[in-house]
């Protein structure tokens, strides 16, 4: 099973500026369990190193970054 | 082969659980308190950001309302606070609420926030309500100060939902030596 198959929920950021993309996430990665993945998605050209930092600074973990055109794709695994 | 973890035994380990929020590797969260002085509208933005992003990357957060900073937490429908009439006409001059932030320069009777927050709005930048209500959720303390609701009339009653007991200085202080982080806005 891919992660991307995995997907428990969907942040849609998009349109949002900083700080919202990673409080938005905050809030949704609460109700998930641990080990259940998320993806968000942001126009916020901030957010990738934001995500980074986010990832590191609370444990949850950044398993894919990518860039489609102006939109961003975060996918994220609870710790 | 199995790897033997060794935790840390002792006052440390009392203090703080090891099942808590904490960043990589880390036992204890990191702590920060921001203490809200000012009631300017970019002030506010500036504290409402960092208390809610820092909230999301786990840290403990708590905010000391005092003085200009305490009319953030004033329900929106109170249109007037005080008993007597330099409290009420404090009131009249600096309305109570956080939408009602002015800002320090470029205020021009309303025009500058109204401008602002258009702004605000076209690129998806959130108001301080919505941010504060944010970091509540997110598990951020809000606690006024005690001795400027006494001086400005403010009545416990009159804040919004989920504001803690007030407190005195020397109780702000413990806070603010204690945290990891603490900013004066």
């Amino acid at each position: 099973m891919t992660v991307t198959s995995s997907i428990t929920k969907i942040v849609d950021a998009r349109g949002l500026s900083c700080p919202l993309p990673i409080v938005k996430t905050a809030l949704a990665i609460r109700e998930l369990a641990s080990g259940e993945v998320i993806e968000v998605l942001a126009t916020d050209p901030g957010s990738t190193k934001d995500f980074i930092a986010w990832s590191k600074a609370t444990g949850h973990e950044l398993v894919e970054s990518t860039v489609d055109g102006n939109v961003f794709r975060y996918i994220l695994r609870k710790k | 082969m199995t790897a033997t973890i060794t935790r840390p035994v002792g006052p440390t380990a009392l203090v703080e659980p090891l099942d808590e929020p904490a960043g990589l590797g880390a036992v204890k969260p990191r702590e920060l308190i921001i203490v809200a002085e000012s009631g300017d509208l970019e002030r506010t933005w500036a504290t409402t950001i960092l208390a809610s992003t820092a909230a999301a990357g786990e840290m403990k957060v708590s905010i000391f309302f005092t003085f200009w900073g305490l009319f953030a937490l004033v329900r929106p429908e109170v249109r007037l606070t005080g008993t007597n009439w330099m409290q009420r006409m404090l009131a009249m001059m600096n309305r109570p609420g956080i939408d009602h932030a002015k800002l320090s320069k470029l205020n021009f009777a309303g025009m500058g926030p109204w401008m602002m927050k258009k702004l605000a709005k076209q690129y998806g930048v959130a108001e301080p309500r919505e941010l504060l209500e944010m970091a509540q959720a997110l598990g951020v303390r809000l606690i006024p100060c005690q001795m400027s609701m006494d001086m400005m009339g403010i009545r416990a009653d009159q804040l919004i939902d989920g504001v803690e007991p007030a407190v005195g200085a020397a109780a702000a202080l413990e806070l603010m030596t204690s945290a990891d982080a603490s900013l004066f806005i």
